[in-house]
């Protein structure tokens, strides 16, 4: 699909910036005129994608973490949430509902919350290169009363 | 994200505002967790109608708090999730660990 708009961020992985990650994703996505539902999906979705960066890919540093936000043609939305740290061994296991090896602080309901809320969901990785997760999803246009 | 409570009668409420995320779910996990050390609540609601936004780290959150609870032989329960929080807590089943009310109703029978 052809690429209709795209916007490139690139921040540290410090947990402060999982707000911001999120909103910046909602602001771009307001020109496809979500739902309040759907833009909280998307929200939801960005908020797990960097999360996981911050918390597994860097476990004990400050590294980057670079969001690609691209509306596709038909009203699609595409998130990519890209990380050049520790990788996953596991992909398969990682996503698994309630597996994390993130403390406390974590449920390891975050994949299952991005493919739930998402249309579709990628995920990949190479062990001491990084992880790249790529998401969509529909925006469909509203039926107004006109 | 900010954190009040009231106590009544062995019921302590937990007011949650603002937004749960990883940034938040530390000092949310030590601030009920201290709140449920000084009162030994009989009965625990979280009421979340004052958060605006709560990802997976909000269901580490309560998963902690309801750990707590137990350990306490006492009872939690959610309260006025807005739309966004009650689909989190959809897809993380979370009913089957803790009951989860629209309102308030003023105590589980």
């Amino acid at each position: 699909m052809n690429t209709v708009n795209i916007i490139r961020l690139e921040f540290p992985s410090k947990s402060v910036n999982e707000s911001f990650a999120r909103t910046a994703a909602a602001a771009f996505a307001i020109q496809l005129d979500p739902t309040v539902e759907e833009l909280g999906d998307l929200k939801t979705a960005v908020s797990e994608a960097v999360t996981n960066a911050i918390v597994h890919a860097y476990p004990d540093s400050i590294g980057q973490i670079g969001m690609k936000l691209r509306i596709l043609e038909r009203d699609t939305l595409e998130i990519t949430v890209r990380d050049w740290g520790c990788g996953i061994e596991n992909i398969e296991e990682a996503m698994k509902p309630l597996y994390t090896t993130g403390g406390e602080e974590r449920s390891g309901m975050g994949f299952t919350i991005m493919q739930s809320f998402m249309d579709s969901l990628r995920v990949r990785s190479s062990p001491g290169k990084g992880t790249t997760v790529v998401m969509r999803r529909t925006i469909r246009p509203r039926i107004t009363g006109k | 994200m900010t954190i009040t409570s009231a106590y009544d009668r062995g019921r302590l409420t937990v007011y949650l505002s603002g937004e749960l995320d990883h940034h938040a779910a530390g000092e949310a996990i030590h601030g009920i967790g201290e709140l449920l050390d000084e009162f030994l609540p009989r009965d625990c609601v979280l009421d979340l109608s004052g958060l605006s936004f709560m990802d997976s780290s909000g269901i580490a959150v309560i998963a902690r708090a309801r750990y707590r609870m137990q350990s306490l032989s006492g009872r939690i329960w959610i309260e006025c999730p807005s739309p966004q929080v009650q689909r989190v807590l959809d897809a993380a089943c979370i009913d089957r660990l803790v009951p989860v009310t629209s309102g308030n109703i003023g105590g589980l029978r």
